[in-house]
């Protein structure tokens, strides 16, 4: 008689590896690796069965910490590298790291095009709004007229917003958390996972180095209730201290109203982030500090085919067709002539 | 009907040569399989435009196909043309002066109207002037003859003139004696879809061929015997064919799927499409965004398990050099054709050229050393995408493929080997858990083991930081580096005990050697045996189709002769890499016109070396 013993399982303590993390002491970093390496064991997924891609800069360093397979790879090139790792090997479950400088900059074109192809990943880029590891010039996400080593008068290019990237590159799930609210990070994380098809999370994380306080001003405990806005699928846009404010739709802006005086909850936006058109969640995820709260939340969730399946789809339906690749008739099609 | 003569040759080099929209490529390809098929031996070379459709009638808008079939072996696509045969004015005036005096010379006189005499810069009428009465001229109004051919047909006027091309190819089977098997055969699997093209197509082609034989203006046609081949079974292909089903084959020698990431670029596309259609051999096929993430999705394709795999030319490898420095780094196998073209930049995206080969050498920053090979016909592009996957699964390592324009695009027949000849390529995956480290390396070869995820107990990471040897952790200490340096130098070295060493044809030691490397062999070779055999010349020659490390034994056989002539097709730089390396004093022979050498050159060359 032979029992079948059910796997231990695995607990955040098997995510981490023998390196010693070698991020700034208080820089942001520390809790999105502690929030990853929560969520990982929830997952049912053997651990084997996990590759982690990154790029270059400060985020990018994350796979060391990480025990499952790595690959820290070169500026911008994550997506790419995963995009092979997946394609070839639908059975692994493969996550990019970024940054805002790696993953907007100088490899915002390999970020488009995996969104675009929807390719079963799940991208975290960290968003800082600075260029941490070269040591302090702005970024793609900093604010018009940063003032940094590399721009002493200020910036004088326009930022972009990630959230309105992915979804113009049609990505089928796209959220947004930050690096202090580790609860709504998890879930965020956590539904990501769960997500077939290209998962993109911006993560507002703190360099405390070089772009100290950049979220400050809306993530802080004492002001967040009344500065950031948590996107819930189904549920009107509701926020504040006391739960009395709100967004409503006025002709195709958002506008903030106070609850009462005539003001219900059903004025307000009710979020979908199913919604097949993208123009609820470029709407919403539009809103800044300080004029609006800050959105965070899934701001869409949408499903397709992944790239990974229909090219394995492809390859069985080939064979069905042609039956299994024979060498012997490869090597011997087209015209042929024997000499004696 | 006269009985016309029939005369026996040895060997003719036609050219066809017409307006890119004639469909010229087409029709020198259908001569060379039936030439092929018939049993000839074989060598083409297509040199076309890299616009699409040039404006019509315009000199850079030319587009020919040159082939050279012969009964006996023949290493090029021949250094004349003995027939030129002209669609328009343009052809006229681009191929002329390579018609060998007293060639045959077939011209459209439909197309030489007004236009297209001035648009190809000619002030009188060369058919009526005069100036062609040094060849063997024949002015035949081709789009009339055929569209007389076709007016039963349903097609319209555009379409009737579309076939001319088979019209003119009838009057080239008539002349060469030719069967039209082959090329009605094509024609009725071509447009089966449509029976009127099939039609229309099979009447061009006959009634060129009648026209040949009831012509009065020819009184003689010729045969070209069958070749003496060695026994088997053969089939015509290309370079870019060869180098493709290498591929798949090599996939298939080593029980692992390719993986083929790539972005469109000439010449190199024909093995994205041919690699696309064997999708039921496992094959997947990525159409990259760009050329970085191409090298990017074959690093993770092989870090996974995959024959990852990439193809471009010149400007593309510029791109990739980052990613494959990464590959280098952490030592994944790799395969990275380059077909070659003329450049620097952009170029000359159509034409031939071997002037990346440092580039392949050093074009990536610090100590970047890789495994390098290089075809030497159409043919070996296949024996050579075998070794490039026997070398990157062996070594850990990345391959640098060379080919080129010339290789890419040309053709010749092509014996085909028998699976159960072929090697086996052994992949091993690591798999056991006890002493694994992902930079703990074999003893002999120096390779790490290839541990791929989804393997239990061997999570690991690699990454483009310098590693600490053995464990492979980060590592910034200058000893470590200086010694991770050397290794992976040492590595490649290596691998120079497990290729062949390097023949020579002729003597072993002696007044002149000639050392060529890639898509010059024929033309080599040729020369070398032509100097031998009939002007009796004290020379020998090697050709490397390994380019890094090279073959063990090339220094000895450098150091037995008194000079070592280099041609090739750039400025020097194998002759800049042997001179460096072996401290001898090579002479260099470089061509950069976008074109092979010819035999001729290359034999006055070996001359004037004799001599100086």
């Amino acid at each position: 008689m032979s029992t079948t013993i059910a796997p231990t399982p695995l607990t955040r303590k098997d995510f981490e590896s023998d390196q010693e993390v070698r991020w700034c002491p208080g820089c942001g970093d520390y809790s999105i690796l502690a929030q990853t390496q929560k969520v990982l064991p929830e997952l049912n997924v053997p651990r084997e069965k996990f590759v982690f891609v990154s790029g270059i800069g400060c985020s990018s360093r994350f796979p060391y910490y990480v025990n499952t397979y790595g690959f820290h790879s070169i500026h911008g090139r994550a997506p790419a590298i995963a995009t092979g790792v997946k394609a070839s090997r639908p059975d692994l479950f493969v996550w990019v790291v970024t940054g805002d400088g790696d993953g907007l900059s100088i490899g915002g074109n390999h970020l488009v095009h995996c969104m675009r192809r929807n390719v079963d990943l799940k991208i975290i880029l960290f968003n800082n709004r600075i260029y941490g590891l070269t040591k302090g010039q702005y970024s793609p996400t900093s604010e018009f007229g940063k003032k940094t080593k590399s721009t002493p008068m200020g910036s004088i290019d326009y930022p972009v917003n990630p959230i309105h990237l992915a979804i113009a590159a049609e990505a089928t799930f796209v959220a947004r958390s930050f690096d202090i609210d580790t609860k709504h990070m998890q879930e965020t994380l956590v539904r990501a996972a769960k997500h077939k098809g290209t998962a993109f999370v911006e993560v507002f994380q703190n360099c405390n180095i070089f772009n100290d306080g950049a979220f400050k001003g809306f993530t802080d405990k004492d002001v967040r209730d009344d500065r950031v806005i948590y996107v819930e699928h189904g549920k009107p846009l509701v926020y504040g201290k006391n739960r009395d404010k709100g967004l409503r739709l006025n002709g195709t802006n958002l506008e903030v109203v106070t609850l009462g005086n005539g003001i219900s909850e059903s004025d307000l936006l009710v979020y979908n982030e199913e919604d097949p058109s993208p123009v609820m969640s470029y709407l919403v995820s539009a809103l800044e500090f300080p004029h609006f709260p800050v959105p965070v939340g899934v701001f869409r969730n949408i499903s397709k085919p992944t790239y990974d399946e229909l090219m394995a789809g492809q390859i069985q339906k080939s064979i069905e067709i042609s039956g299994q690749g024979n060498l012997e008739k490869l090597l011997n099609a087209g015209d042929t002539w024997t000499v004696e | 009907m006269s009985v016309k003569e029939r005369k026996d040759l040895q060997e003719v080099t036609i050219r066809f040569a017409g307006d890119s929209g004639d469909g010229m490529q087409l029709t020198g390809t259908q001569f060379t399989n039936t030439s092929a098929v018939f049993g000839n031996d074989i060598s083409t070379l297509p040199d076309f435009p890299a616009e699409i459709r040039a404006p019509a009638g315009s000199l850079p808008g030319v587009s020919g196909f040159q082939l050279n079939f012969s009964s006996r072996d023949i290493r090029t696509p021949g250094d004349e043309p003995n027939v030129l045969v002209a669609m328009n004015p343009a052809a006229l005036r681009v191929n002329l002066a390579d018609l060998e005096q007293g060639g045959i010379l077939i011209v459209n006189s439909d197309a030489f109207n007004a236009n297209n005499l001035k648009k190809a810069g000619y002030a009188n009428n060369p058919i009526e002037d005069g100036s062609l009465s040094g060849y063997r001229f024949f002015s035949l109004p081709i789009t009339s003859l055929n569209a007389n051919a076709l007016t039963e047909t349903k097609l319209t006027k555009k379409e009737i003139d579309r076939c001319k091309n088979f019209f003119a190819l009838g009057i080239l089977y008539w002349l060469y004696d030719r069967p039209m098997k082959v090329t009605l055969d094509w024609i009725e699997s071509r447009f089966k879809k449509n029976p009127e093209l099939v039609k229309a197509n099979t009447l061009s082609l006959k009634a060129g061929y009648y026209y040949g034989e009831t012509t009065e203006l020819f009184t003689t046609h010729y045969r070209v015997d069958k070749a003496k081949l060695a026994p088997g079974k053969y089939r015509n292909i290309t370079g870019n064919e060869a180098t493709a089903i290498g591929f798949v084959t090599a996939s298939q020698l080593a029980g692992r799927p390719l993986f083929y990431a790539s972005y469109p670029i000439t010449p190199a596309s024909d093995i994205l499409h041919e690699l696309s259609k064997h999708q039921n051999f496992g094959v997947k096929s990525f159409q990259a965004e760009d050329e970085i993430a191409a090298m990017g999705a074959a690093i993770g394709a092989s870090f996974s398990g995959y024959l990852g795999l990439t193809g471009t030319s010149g400007p593309g490898l510029c791109l990739k050099s980052e990613a494959l420095n990464l590959a280098v780094m952490t030592e994944l196998p790799v395969v990275v054709v380059d077909v070659q073209r003329g450049g620097p930049s952009t170029g000359l995206p159509t034409k031939t050229e071997q002037a990346d080969l440092l580039q392949a050498m050093f074009g990536r920053n610090s100590e970047s050393p890789l495994a390098i090979i290089a075809p030497s016909t159409p043919g070996d592009c296949f024996a050579m995408a075998i070794e490039a996957w026997r070398i990157a699964v062996k070594y850990m390592t990345p391959v640098l493929y060379l080919s080129d324009g010339y290789l890419a695009n040309g053709s010749e027949p092509w014996r085909i080997p028998k699976v159960e000849d072929l090697p086996k390529i052994e992949v091993k995956f690591r798999t056991e858990v006890e002493g694994f480290y992902p930079y703990l390396r074999d003893e002999k070869t120096l390779a790490r083991p290839w541990a791929i995820p989804g393997t239990p107990g061997l999570e690991h990471r690699i990454g483009g930081l310098e590693k600490q040897d053995i464990t492979g952790n980060v590592s910034y200490d200058p000893e470590n580096h200086d010694h991770m340096v050397r290794l992976r130098a040492e590595k490649i070295a290596r691998i120079a005990n497990d290729i062949p060493e390097v023949e020579v044809l002729g003597e072993k030691e002696g007044e002149v050697l000639v050392v060529g490397w890639g898509g010059t062999y024929g033309a080599i070779t040729a020369a070398v045996e032509e100097c031998r055999s009939k002007r009796n010349l004290p020379v020998s020659s090697i050709h490397l189709r390994y380019l890094n490390p090279f073959p063990k034994n090339l220094g000895d056989i450098l150091g037995r002769f008194e000079k070592v002539l280099i041609p090739e097709l750039n400025l020097g730089q194998l002759a800049l890499l042997i001179r460096g390396k072996f401290l001898v004093p090579a002479r260099s022979f470089t061509k950069v016109k976008g074109k092979p050498f010819k035999i001729s050159e290359i034999i006055d060359k070996i001359e004037e070396t004799l001599e100086k």
